[in-house]
């Protein structure tokens, strides 16, 4: 299991935490309705993610069976508090915008999950480099989805970076077109329901092609090996 | 038995004091930072409806806590800052709540001078329906602009939007926050226009110096 490209494969498409495992769906579809706001929640888990998988693997060996989960549960809810406090302090703006959602990193089971899955059975730097890969992961479809919902809902890209980034970043919002009135099912809950479904159908529809693909590739080497047996 | 079960008790409890004790860390650390975070977030949203040029204090110094369910909207107890010149009160900054919104309270928070004039308003927090209220955030909207200057009279009618025979213009899509968010403000406006004296003599609760 420390086959490094094994496990950014699972992280980043295979087994993404956010097409696949399903999981932290409720930020996931919670504040996505900006660029901004699902990278600052996306990176803010991967910090996390990664945090936890480090400790957890750090601890493993001393860690009984039987209270692992609770060990667990309060290793995750220090540094989500911690990472908090910290986003608190520097990206006061990032923080508000992002309210409730960020101490709620502690019940994404992403994280939890990882830890039980991964971290508790292999060593600190296959912990860390599995806990960065679904890191991204998750950040990738928070980003991908949260694209999507602010492109349709109000015709930007970036809106409010300034908050995440610091002031310079203001410049870096983008004004796709005009609306005068947004499209309100993007933006509301129910649009991320329905763009998280078109991303899983896609995914889906792309696994189909390259599972195609394989077989007839193989198909093709047979016929002409026949071929080449009656020629 | 009792072995494992007090070995187990004694492994958790170590983990709780780490974690503890790295939460406490880390708070140690940022706690002054995100005070200061917090403070110069009030001082902005201060200073957008107060002037800094209408005063020489420090607002955020200089507050009292009033609680008036009737005219602010809420049992709580809400923050006043009193604007000085020359240790004159020159203006009112006064939180308020539209407890009648489309979706919830709309906290706000609004400056006014000894003219009963409207310097500005600013929306605090809110759960409006994204695209439609929303736009009583600045961010999305300059709606709010257009209601400084304002003046409230006791003995005129209240303020009102256009659909109640009023003259604010309320956005599109939407009249139940706008309708919230002015009667709101009516509210306190006519609050800060009755308790005026007993505001300005009230002593200060707040500021650095009371922290």
């Amino acid at each position: 299991m420390t086959n490094y490209r094994e496990i950014a494969w699972q992280g980043l498409w295979k087994n993404n935490p956010g097409l696949v495992q399903l999981l932290g769906l409720c930020p996931l579809l919670a504040v996505t309705a900006t660029v901004t706001n699902a990278l600052g929640l996306g990176l803010a888990t991967l910090i996390v993610l990664v945090g936890s998988n480090i400790l957890v693997s750090l601890v493993r060996e001393y860690v009984p069976k039987e209270i692992r989960i609770p060990v667990f549960v309060m290793i995750i809810a220090a540094l989500v508090t911690c990472v908090q406090l910290l986003i608190n302090a520097y990206a006061y703006g990032l923080y508000l915008s992002l309210g409730i959602f960020l101490p709620l990193i502690v019940t994404n089971c992403v994280i939890i999950g990882r830890a039980e899955a991964f971290a508790s059975r292999n060593n600190v730097t296959s912990a860390a480099f599995d806990g960065l890969m679904m890191g991204v992961g998750f950040t990738a479809i928070l980003v991908v989805l949260g694209g999507m919902r602010e492109l349709l809902g109000q015709g930007t890209l970036f809106d409010g970076a300034e908050l995440l980034l610091g002031d310079w970043a203001s410049s870096l919002t983008i004004q796709v077109f005009n609306v005068d009135t947004p499209f309100l099912l993007a933006m509301l809950p129910p649009g991320a329901f329905i763009a998280m479904g078109l991303l899983i159908a896609l995914k889906n529809v792309i696994d189909d092609k390259i599972e195609q693909r394989k077989p007839q590739q193989e198909a093709e080497i047979i016929a002409r090996a026949r071929i080449t047996k009656v020629g | 038995m009792f072995n494992i079960i007090t070995r187990n008790g004694l492994i958790l409890a170590l983990f709780a004091l780490c974690c503890t004790g790295l939460v406490a860390s880390v708070n140690f650390f940022t706690g002054d930072r995100i005070i200061e975070q917090q403070r110069k977030q009030l001082a902005g949203v201060l200073e957008q409806i107060i002037p800094n040029h209408l005063h020489d204090n420090e607002l955020t110094d200089d507050c009292i806590l009033v609680t008036n369910k009737e005219f602010l909207g809420s049992d709580e107890a809400l923050p006043v800052y009193i604007a000085k010149m020359n240790q004159q009160p020159v203006a009112i900054a006064i939180e308020a709540i539209a407890p009648d919104g489309y979706n919830g309270d709309i906290k706000i928070i609004l400056g006014v001078n000894n003219n009963s004039e409207l310097l500005g308003v600013r929306t605090l927090t809110h759960q409006e329906t994204p695209g439609l209220g929303d736009k009583i955030e600045l961010r999305k909207s300059d709606w709010v602009l257009s209601l400084s200057g304002i003046q409230y009279d006791p003995n005129d009618k209240p303020m009102a939007v256009k659909k109640d025979g009023g003259d604010i213009d309320q956005f599109t899509g939407a009249t139940i926050t706008p309708r919230a968010y002015v009667n709101a403000i009516n509210n306190a406006l006519s609050f800060v226009a009755d308790n005026r004296e007993s505001l300005y003599n009230t002593v200060n609760h707040c500021g650095r110096e009371h922290d």
